[in-house]
């Protein structure tokens, strides 16, 4: 049974429907990744999974449990993470606070997961009394990362990770999503930076105009030549 | 050195006073303000709604007092607390909890709680009088007068029994609230949710539950400042008109959205109007040989008489308002 698998998503803002019957399925150890042009629903895609926006049509499940439009606290109880691409910190809470956040349903978990948030990301705990407000924008991606982790999901959702970070800090982050992959979480996120994304992807998911174009392994989707033609820049 | 106590009188305790009703009662709007972005302008009348509470409860058993040793009044309060969170609660849920499911615009959310305020005073009137009342029925205030050890000085520093009770409640309200939001995990879910509220929702944090926690706390602290207030003067169903205003301005003047800047606030305001109010020509008169002849002191030296007070207030908030909209702590600017 696939971790996350959706079928036939209908879904939009109001009335205005984005996307328009997307099919998506990955395995419990599997690294997700949604790719393609400006407007083609991949972030829609992802707020519908995390219950930000009403699904009207077809149906989402969690380890074959539907749950589309469950609310999102609801989801974190069932092991979901989601983290949004902007305001991911809580910029006035200090480092600790934000990842204690994270943790909010399973108090009982803070003090071993901020073990294991520090040794993943080792720059935060020297920061950890700062306002997550003062950090630069990779540090802050790793505070995001690493409140999302408090609550050990078992699928992480991420929201163009590396958008706007410098090169440095991108290669650091996809690093840091293969490292939470290899502890067994379930990964789906959308990406701009196509070719590294899918370097790093079991199933890649090429959308277009709210529809699937091309879904297939990560490898093979950067070895065709139409995708490489149509979405990746040549 | 007379002339010193009647400073401290006037100014120091008087402000402290004005200051602390004020601290607590900013506190609740800006708590509302972060956790709901609005103006909450029925606040004052929950302070007066807390205060016809503790008067109707004292009306109901006066002898309650002397059983535990303290003033009836103050033995009914805590009840009075936990019925005004009640009602802050189920205000709520009736009114302001409808139109933020519908999503609407903070300026709705404004004027119904311009239409709660109206409705309170209409119960508060209905049930505890429109008439002033003291709030001491039973026994009597208990008045302090300390004299100080120079000899110069034969008057008394003068403090009532109310007002060092609102001292101590202020500073355990002020130390409280400081280790609820930064130890206690509904509280740091609080600032959270003030934060970035779609990100506390994704974070697992039930958005309904601080909401309420919110509207207890806002609740709770206006009823002690409401009780506190009545007690030290008297008890007026129209105390919020006097109240609101200087509130809405410590809030500002502090950042709103920042409790402790709410606090500064509040005795910011609150001095600003004793010493607006306070007669400088007392101060000055023991100076008067050193002024140059021509110089009479006039009788009254205040820089606005007395009935002028809620100027103040006003004058503050624009001020701020023109020179630094987020207050003196950085604040949310209300938009």
């Amino acid at each position: 049974m696939p971790l996350l698998e959706a079928r036939e998503v209908h879904c939009g803002y109001g009335a205005m429907n984005i996307l328009h019957g997307v099919d998506m399925a990955i395995e419990a150890d599997e690294i997700g990744v949604i790719v393609g042009p400006n407007g083609a629903g991949k972030s829609t895609m992802l707020k519908a999974v995390f219950g930000l926006l009403t699904v009207s049509q077809g149906e989402i499940r969690l380890r074959g449990e539907p749950i589309h439009n469950l609310a999102p606290n609801r989801l974190v109880q069932k092991g979901m993470g989601f983290i949004p691409q902007e305001h991911n910190v809580f910029p006035s809470l200090t480092v600790q606070e934000n990842l204690e956040m994270g943790a909010y349903l399973k108090p009982e978990n803070v003090k071993r997961m901020l073990t294991q948030v520090y040794e993943l990301f080792p720059p935060l705990q020297d920061k950890r009394h700062q306002p997550a407000g003062e950090l630069s924008g990779g540090q802050r991606q790793m505070v995001a990362m690493g409140r999302a982790l408090m609550a050990e999901p078992s699928l992480l959702l991420l929201d163009e990770p590396t958008a706007g970070l410098s090169p440095l800090y991108m290669n650091e982050i996809f690093e840091r999503v293969k490292t939470i992959n290899a502890a067994g979480v379930g990964i789906l996120m959308v990406e701009q930076n196509a070719k590294q994304a899918l370097a790093i992807a079991d199933k890649g998911f090429v959308l277009a105009a709210g529809q699937n174009r091309f879904t297939d392994t990560g490898a093979a989707l950067l070895a065709d030549p139409e995708v490489a033609r149509s979405f990746l820049g040549g | 050195m007379n002339e010193l106590v009647f400073f401290i009188n006037n100014v120091v305790v008087a402000g402290s006073v004005t200051g602390s009703i004020y601290a607590i009662g900013a506190v609740g709007v800006t708590l509302v303000f972060s956790i709901m972005r609005f103006a909450h302008f029925a606040h004052a009348d929950m302070m007066t709604f807390g205060a016809s509470m503790v008067l109707l409860l004292t009306l109901a058993f006066p002898g309650a007092g002397s059983a535990v040793g303290l003033p009836t009044a103050v033995v009914m309060l805590p009840l009075a607390i936990v019925l005004t969170a009640a009602l802050a609660v189920g205000i709520d849920h009736a009114f302001y909890k409808p139109l933020r499911a519908h999503g609407v615009k903070p300026i709705v959310m404004v004027i119904a709680s311009l239409g709660v305020a109206l409705m309170l005073q209409g119960v508060i009137r209905l049930f505890a009088g429109t008439g002033g009342r003291n709030l001491y029925i039973a026994e009597r205030k208990e008045i302090y007068r300390i004299d100080l050890p120079f000899e110069t000085v034969t008057r008394p520093v003068v403090v009532t029994e109310p007002q060092v009770i609102l001292f101590v409640l202020t500073i355990a309200a002020v130390v409280g609230l400081h280790l609820f939001l930064s130890r206690s995990r509904l509280g740091k879910a609080m600032r959270a949710m003030s934060d970035n509220p779609d990100l506390a929702q994704a974070s697992g944090i039930n958005t309904h539950t601080i909401v309420a926690v919110t509207w207890v706390i806002a609740g709770g602290l206006a009823a002690i400042a409401g009780t506190l207030l009545s007690l030290d003067v008297t008890f007026k169903p129209d105390l919020s008109f006097f109240l609101l205003l200087p509130i809405f301005a410590a809030a500002i003047v502090g950042g709103v959205g920042h409790p402790f800047g709410a606090i500064a606030g509040g005795f910011v305001v609150g001095f600003a109007e004793t010493l607006a109010v306070f007669n400088w020509t007392v101060l000055l008169r023991p100076l008067q040989q050193h002024f140059p002849e021509w110089l009479e002191l006039p009788r009254s030296l205040a820089f606005v008489g007395t009935e002028y007070k809620i100027v103040v207030p006003f004058f503050i908030l624009v001020a701020i308002l023109v020179w630094r909209p987020t207050g003196l702590f950085k604040g949310k600017v209300i938009t």
